[in-house]
């Protein structure tokens, strides 16, 4: 993959304008997020065609359909499966995943692991909100305990899942948090998580002003502090790195969490031997045949 | 038919055992020496879902012509165990020879049929000069001896030995070898062969599984990607993937669950490459949400299911026909899908190159139906049936986009008149859309939420289906085998071609005028040329291996028209040609299938019985079906006896309709 060491000439917002404008409530965190992704694309002198935008079901799945880029706008969970198969189908595509909390760390839960296990050069954004948006104000993976919800209506009783935690234990190189109040610090994030090779989640406090009434911007803002302001922080510390994200409360941590340099899935692929698979000539030539052919008799 | 008009030309022999015995290698063996004499062969492995122990039964049918099935009939035996012999003994025809160990065996004369021979192999003594040997090599003594029996050359044999120990040195193939020829030697001097005068052309014929074929013919079809999780039958097309991958360019991901795999295969056909997966019943599931996204986002993608035993976990290691109707019921609502069922190995082979030409056409989902029987039987083809040269049809994709852009936006999902839309590749520079599993108008946008739009929906979901118009005209129409004026029809789909082929055969012979029509392509249908060809039968009958006739429902719901009669197998056994005859012929006698415990399954039961709740050290020696009963109904009264002596054990009853064991009885006269 070849990223341009200078921003491209004429790379603007509007370069990224999608066909349609956002459906989401006006105050909606995911509006920050599709900014800084399109910033993020900008920095880094990625082009439309360039990338892909994969999405599973949800108010922040719709994405991919609000940003001038190809994407597919799969089902519900099965984004980061799409997203492999494209990857590995062609992984000269910048191939980002977009995705809510429910999406992602609920239905999605199994292939979100084992994504991050592969490692492959993929980049992960979930939106978490804390609760189910689109169908109207369930519990969701991330809901805090006794939080009150149209299905939790005693409160909560589940734990919340701690994605980074997951995230730097399953196998994932980059491993960050951001929130939709701070955009200038999110498309950092997300340009360093395009960036980095290897698989980069990046989950972001991206409220919903309609249905989760106790996680909101002032709740973060009062909670929310940078790692890259702790003096001493160091993102290649996993044990540090682990601690953070065990962090949760009066303070909550935000920034790049934990990042690592490993090979990634694709360098290990013997098919890519002469680049993307979708370059390669279809069909078996004589040779090949008779090699399999000699096989069997 | 009768072992008479087999005449010299074909033997069939069976290798009985526990798994773990090393069965699969000694019919492997077995089948290439055959094949590489010229002689074509065709295998069945009827195994359990078990490391070690059970009982596993591989059937070789070889003969001097293309043979399409595992037959009917059982010329020898090499039985690896006590349980083997019991079992199987007692099916070898007249002029067959039974093989085994007899440091470990003995074959009671009780078990054998009249004018069939016993070679005893003394394993050890034969084999004490040779040094330390694993137990699986008595397989070898038996298969040098095999040689002479049959008629078939040892050194062809040996040499295939050679090949499959080649990667381990010439001292492991000489040790072979030597085992193999004391059993030849062995054999030459104690028993007279069984007078085959084979016609040996020595054209190598190619040995391989359905599965094999499905693999090769997706590497030949321009398949660069599979994806799966382990699940028999299938597994063995992932394991060919994986170690052929690199050499054919495919890239082989074995993912977390079947839902990952049609979800990953799905992603790499959008973005451009021919992806393919294979899986039984349970995984293809979990596959069919997966499977409705590719009819709408219009990616092409083909999805294999070979089939097993059903529901659920059902029969893992058994053969059926059970997915037909979760085939056509994938997923929810109505999108265009092609589904197809190869018939044999070599369609197998030229059906999945075939499938991603329809795939990447028409920009839709393909599903192919196997089983376990046409995926893992082995077979030879003839030698040129394979070729590499098969036509590679990609469709309406567009390399420059600009053309294709409009005030810069572009028509992905343009209403065209064939409903198939132009497609353009994620990476193509100068334009970009969304594909999208919400109902899109032409460019991509959703018309579900916001958009909502209620013609641009209707014109939508015709546009695509409108496309299997498309397909429709390029499948080839069914056509009727054998005689014209037959009195009775079979018809049969997929896997079943060979026996019911056979079947015919066997009928017309018989004096019963029969002829043969097999579905290969089940959706888009071509009802009117099969309503045709239905409408000018006398007596239709369709076999299929399920338990309520899911072809047959098909065909009334593509043509209105009603088959006669159904002959229905659901017992995990492949049927065989003899067992079709006389099935269509008790029908056309007026004698129905009545579906009674018949005295071989009460046999079956019994064992069960036996090796579940009672010794292994007994057997059913006698059947009686007896009608006044405290059971409510008639009953097979079965004579345990012990094994070694005869002593008697007990009775066992057995409900004749329902199956049941009513009750094993030991306070009995004699026991």
């Amino acid at each position: 993959m070849a990223i341009a060491a200078e921003k491209l000439e004429n790379l603007t917002l509007d370069t990224y304008e999608g066909l349609v404008d956002p459906d989401w409530c006006p105050g909606c965190g995911d509006f920050g997020v599709l900014k800084s992704l399109k910033m993020a694309l900008i920095e880094l002198g990625i082009r439309p065609h360039e990338v892909l935008v994969v999405s599973g079901i949800g108010c922040s799945s719709n994405l991919p359909g609000f940003i001038h880029a190809y994407g597919v706008h799969s089902l519900h969970g099965r984004a980061l499966p799409v997203a492999t198969g494209a990857k590995l189908a062609n992984h000269n595509l910048h191939v980002v995943v977009t995705g809510g909390d429910g999406d992602g760390y609920g239905i999605g839960m199994c292939h979100f692991i084992h994504a991050m296990r592969r490692n492959l050069n993929l980049t992960y954004i979930v939106m978490n909100n804390q609760i189910y948006g689109l169908t109207t104000g369930q519990a969701s993976p991330t809901t805090m305990k006794e939080m009150r919800t149209l299905t939790t209506p005693r409160g909560n009783v589940e734990l919340p899942i701690n994605p980074m935690a997951l995230g730097i234990s399953a196998g994932a190189t980059y491993v960050a948090r951001g929130f939709s109040g701070d955009p200038a610090q999110l498309t950092r994030l997300f340009a360093g998580g395009i960036a980095h090779r290897g698989f980069a989640l990046i989950d972001v406090f991206s409220p919903c002003v309609t249905f989760n009434k106790v996680n909101t911007y002032p709740w973060f803002k009062e909670r929310v502090y940078k790692l890259e302001d702790e003096a001493g922080y160091d993102p290649a510390d996993v044990t540090a790195a682990i601690e953070r994200s065990h962090e949760w409360g009066e303070r909550i941590p935000v920034g790049l969490f934990y990042k690592d340099e490993q090979p990634i899935y694709e360098d290990s692929e013997p098919a890519f031997r002469n680049g993307p698979l979708v370059d390669q000539p279809l069909g078996m030539d004589r040779a090949l045949f008779d090699e399999l052919m000699a096989e069997l008799v | 038919m009768s072992t008479a008009s087999i005449g010299q030309r074909e033997v069939t022999v069976g290798i009985a055992g526990a798994a773990g015995d090393g069965l699969d290698k000694t019919g492997d063996t077995l089948a290439h020496t055959a094949s590489r004499l010229g002689l074509h062969v065709y295998a069945y492995n009827s195994y359990q879902s078990l490391i070690r122990g059970g009982h596993t039964w591989l059937r070789l049918r070889i003969s001097e012509e293309k043979v399409t099935n595992h037959g009917d009939h059982l010329n020898v035996l090499i039985a690896l165990n006590e349980d083997s012999l019991e079992r199987h003994a007692p099916e070898v025809e007249s002029g067959g020879v039974i093989l085994y160990n007899s440091d470990k065996l003995k074959c009671d004369p009780f078990l054998m049929r009249d004018g069939v021979r016993v070679l005893e192999l003394p394993f050890k003594k034969l084999t004490k000069d040779l040094g330390k040997l694993l137990p699986v090599m008595q397989n070898t003594v038996s298969l040098g001896a095999l040689m002479h029996v049959i008629g078939l050359e040892f050194d062809v044999m040996a040499g295939m030995l050679a090949d499959t120990f080649a990667h381990k040195g010439p001292q492991i193939i000489e040790q072979n070898v030597g085992v193999a020829r004391v059993g030849y030697d062995y054999a030459r001097q104690n028993i007279e062969p069984m007078g085959y005068k084979w016609n040996f052309t020595r054209t190598r014929l190619p040995v391989l599984t359905g599965n094999e074929a499905m693999a090769m013919g997706a590497v030949a079809g321009g398949c660069k990607f599979y994806a799966a999780y382990p699940m028999s039958p299938a597994s063995s097309i992932l394991h060919w993937m994986m170690a052929h991958g690199e050499r054919c360019g495919v890239a082989v991901k074995q993912a977390e669950d079947e839902i990952c795999v049609a979800n990953m295969t799905i992603g790499a056909g959008h973005a451009g490459v021919r992806a393919m997966c294979a899986t039984s019943g349970g995984g293809f599931a979990l596959m069919t949400e997966a499977i409705g996204m590719a009819g709408i986002i219009e990616a092409p993608a083909v999805f294999i299911n070979v089939q097993r035993g059903g529901p659920s976990t059902g029969l893992p290691t058994k053969t059926e026909q059970g997915d037909l109707n979760q085939a056509f019921g994938a997923s929810q609502g109505d999108y265009p899908r092609v589904i197809v069922a190869p018939a044999t190995v070599t369609d197998c082979y030229y059906m999945t190159a075939e499938a991603f030409n329809l795939a990447e056409k028409f920009q839709l989902p393909v599903i192919m139906i196997s089983d376990l029987m046409l995926g893992q039987h082995v077979e030879t083809v003839e030698a040129d049936a394979l070729t590499p040269d098969v036509p590679i049809e990609r469709g309406e994709l567009i390399r420059d986009a600009s053309a294709a852009s409009v005030n810069g936006d572009f028509k992905r999902y343009t209403f065209t008149p064939s409903g198939v839309s132009p497609r353009v590749l994620p990476g193509t520079e100068g334009v970009a859309y969304v594909a999208a599993t919400d109902d899109h108008d032409e460019t991509g946008v959703l018309i579900s939420d916001e958009h909502t739009n209620a013609a641009l929906r209707r014109k939508s979901q015709e546009k695509r289906m409108r496309k299997l118009e498309g397909v429709l005209a390029q499948l080839p129409p069914p056509r009727l085998e054998g005689p014209a004026d037959a009195d009775v029809t079979l018809i049969g789909w997929g896997s079943t071609w060979g026996v019911i082929h056979e079947a015919v055969g066997q009928l017309n012979e018989a004096g019963v005028r029969a002829n043969h029509l097999h579905f290969r392509y089940l959706f888009p249908f071509h009802s009117r040329e099969s309503l045709e060809i239905l409408h000018a039968c006398r007596r239709t009958v369709v076999v299929e291996v399920n338990s309520t006739g899911q072809f047959a429902r098909h065909l009334r719901a593509e043509t209105g028209f009603s088959v006669n009669d159904l002959v229905l197998r659901y017992d995990g056994e492949p049927f065989e040609p003899g067992d079709v005859a006389g099935r269509v012929k008790a029908i056309l006698e007026g004698r129905p299938y009545n579906g009674q415990v018949t005295q071989a399954e009460a046999r079956e039961m019994a064992y069960h019985y036996i090796r579940v709740y009672l010794k292994e050290d007994a057997r059913p020696v006698r059947f009686e079906q007896v009608s006044e009963n405290g059971y409510r109904e008639p009953v097979w009264q079965v004579q345990i006896a012990g094994r070694e002596k005869g002593e008697p054990l007990g009775e066992l009853f057995i409900g004749l309709e329902t199956g049941s064991i009513h009750e094993w009885k030991t306070d009995v006269v004699g026991a």
